[in-house]
């Protein structure tokens, strides 16, 4: 497991961007060869998304030859609700950039039997070669993609009854009417991330403090569900100072002290020089 | 550019849900599409990407629901040729960004009603021409001291409601819209049966009183036509059909301006605007001298001189129509007011939809809309491009190649 610390979200989004430019660029992917990514909606992501747009249209970055899987979707939302994932994902990536769209792989939580739409996205999964690199986000509470706390930290991609919690953190999306949260949502599993061959997490704020040192501190725990990924071969935690408040002096210094390894990660990543990363 | 294939227009600045947003618009089959559903569901990419557009803005087509004529051609006064007429002036009008337009008639004989009326029909424009939506019908049957530029000896009260304008214009299929004046024997009755057969009524050309407009807008009526021009000024202890815009009737009504900078000082254009802000509606009032230089020509039955583009019955000082076309209109109203460009744009696009009652397909660029819409440059304004039902109709010389 690395963790990589950095100044502020700006400069994580930044360095989460270069890494997957990096990884895709590194991977030469071309007809019958296709990178599979797998992809968080949500704040965090957002700058990454940006210069992931960025990229592309300054014709460093392709996606002709990506192919992405999303994390989670709502149940029952309509599609083009301003508060769905495929909206998310329209709008503030895949318009911008030049994907196939029969690549950009949605979970659809309208799909008349959602207990198959979930079998369905595990197979197109493995029919797709599994994920090269899963990028994920983190609730305050732990949680990669919508399992919660207490979710099995083996479960695959399924429906899921959200935890009041959520439906409280989430209806100030829904004009605070806690009602018109939906209620169920389909989430990959934390096995179906666990199967990525490399895994980069995004975490940015005081307000994840606690969950990032859950996640890298004690032992792995299903309430803390990202913590799982101490277990995974290939795992990166991005993340920003202010969500180190937590920490352990001893886990920031060593993490640090890394730092110059840690850039090296992204150094292969043509041009773009000007930036200058800590 | 086949009609079935999905066409993108690339990073544009769109104007939808009353904001001007950074966007492409994709059209197929002549309406705007949903690009979101098209990417998720038909998992299919634009057939052509229009890049010729880059940082225009795309605003809905222009209405006109007033226009007497232009370019020599008067809709009330040739009753020759009155289809090559109508063809003319629609097609002159792509250039100025108007997508649909009302053919106005003023106050004539009851031959010319005969003679021209039937021949002015609804039909769905393109590259040929705007969409015409109907005729509106102002006159005769208005208020004979607010007769305007209206001749008076075929003015008339519609004492039999509906049978009286029946007898004047024969068949009403070809009409949209019928300026009357609510105070006239007949008239609410003759209200109530024009928009029980779908026509919209503008109340102009009138003396009412605020109450009598009022009843007019109860029995039907949800327009008023050029708003201060030929009707009681605002008086405080009867504000007369102005005060429509602030009365109690729950009903948005709505009312036409003609912002060509001379016949409503920008102060005035101000107090209607605040007062009812989502009713107004740009027209452009314009008649044959529209897009010609000075000169003798006429409204109907009467005779107009034009000095300096201003136009005025022969011989007096009275003003009659305007010689500017709405995309004019449009620019001028956005500097006099100091309004944003957007409300500006609704005006002459949504607003009138909605007083037509067809916004569901026209006056907005929302998905399922009709692809009407015009390319504009965002600092001068000047109409770059227009496009009828997904067709490009109109596309001016300094953009050379648009694929």
């Amino acid at each position: 497991m690395r963790l990589i610390i950095l100044e502020d979200a700006d400069v994580v989004a930044d360095w989460a961007a270069r890494f997957v430019l990096q990884r895709i660029t590194q991977f030469a992917p071309g007809p019958g060869r296709r990178f599979v990514l797998g992809l968080p909606t949500g704040g965090t992501p957002l700058g990454m998304y940006r210069r992931l747009i960025q990229f592309h249209k300054e014709g460093r970055l392709s996606f002709q030859y990506v192919t992405t899987f999303n994390m989670d979707e709502y149940v029952g939302l309509p599609r083009d609700h301003p508060e769905s994932y495929h909206y998310y994902m329209w709008n503030e990536f895949f318009k911008h950039i030049d994907i196939d769209p029969a690549q950009a792989h949605v979970l659809d939580g309208n799909a008349p039997d959602l207990v198959l739409e979930c079998t369905r996205f595990e197979r197109l999964i493995a029919q797709a070669g599994g994920v090269r690199l899963f990028v994920g986000g983190i609730g305050p509470d732990g949680h990669i993609a919508f399992n919660e706390p207490g979710s099995s930290l083996v479960s695959r991609t399924r429906v899921k009854t959200l935890a009041y919690d959520t439906l409280e953190a989430n209806k100030r999306f829904f004009g605070n009417d806690i009602s018109k949260v939906p209620r169920q949502a389909l989430t990959v599993g934390v096995g179906t991330v666990m199967d990525a061959r490399e895994v980069m997490i995004l975490i940015t704020g005081a307000h994840k403090a606690l969950a990032l040192a859950k996640a890298v501190e004690e032992g792995v725990n299903h309430m803390w569900t990202v913590s799982a990924f101490q277990q995974h071969a290939q795992t990166l935690f991005v993340c920003d100072e202010d969500a180190t408040q937590e920490l352990r002096v001893k886990t920031v210094k060593y993490f640090k002290a890394l730092s110059d390894e840690h850039q090296k990660m992204i150094e292969g990543a043509p041009a773009g020089e000007a930036l200058v990363l800590h | 550019m086949k009609g079935n294939s999905l066409i993108r227009i690339h990073e544009c600045f769109i104007l939808r849900n009353g904001k001007i947003i950074k966007e492409d618009l994709w059209i197929r089959n002549g309406v705007i599409v949903n690009p979101e559903q098209v990417f998720y569901l038909e998992q299919v990419e634009a057939d052509i990407t229009i890049k010729a557009f880059e940082n225009l803005i795309i605003a809905p087509g222009f209405i006109d629901i007033q226009i007497n004529g232009g370019w020599g051609i008067d809709f009330s006064y040739d009753s020759e040729n009155v289809e090559e007429g109508v063809k003319t002036v629609a097609q002159k009008l792509l250039a100025h960004g108007v997508t649909s337009f009302c053919p106005t008639m003023v106050t004539s004989d009851k031959d010319k009603y005969a003679k021209i009326l039937p021949k002015i029909k609804k039909s769905q424009g393109g590259r040929d021409g705007a969409t015409v939506l109907g005729v509106h019908l102002e006159g005769p049957f208005i208020c004979p001291a607010k007769k305007g530029a209206h001749a008076d000896q075929y003015i008339r009260n519609p004492d039999k409601g509906l049978e009286s304008l029946e007898e004047v214009y024969g068949s009403l299929d070809n009409v949209n819209i019928v300026t009357i004046a609510p105070e006239l024997p007949g008239a609410l009755d003759a209200i109530k049966g024009l928009t029980s057969k779908g026509i919209k009524v503008a109340l102009g050309h009138s003396s009412a009183s605020l109450a009598q407009g009022e009843e007019g807008v109860k029995s039907g009526a949800n327009l008023i036509t050029h708003l201060f021009n030929a009707m009681l000024p605002f008086h405080h202890r009867d504000p007369g059909l102005v005060g429509l815009l602030a009365s109690a009737t729950d009903k948005q009504v709505y009312y036409g301006i003609i912002s060509d900078g001379i016949h409503t000082h920008p102060a005035a254009l101000r107090i209607a605007c605040r007062t009812n802000k989502e009713g107004l509606v740009l027209v452009s009032d314009a008649f044959a001298a529209q897009g010609l230089a000075d000169g003798s020509y006429r409204i109907g039955p009467m005779a107009v001189s034009v000095e300096n583009g201003r136009a005025y019955v022969a011989g007096t000082k009275t003003l009659c129509g305007s010689t500017t076309a709405l995309d004019e209109c449009v620019r001028t109203f956005k500097e006099s007011i100091g309004c944003t460009l957007e409300y500006a744009l609704e005006a002459a696009s949504l607003h009138p939809a909605k007083a037509l009652g067809i916004d569901h397909k026209k006056g907005n660029l929302n998905f399922g809309c009709d692809a009407d819409f015009v390319v504009l440059n965002p600092t001068t304004l000047k109409v770059m491009s227009t496009w009828i039902a997904g067709e490009m109709v109109f596309i001016d010389e300094d953009i050379s190649n648009i694929e």
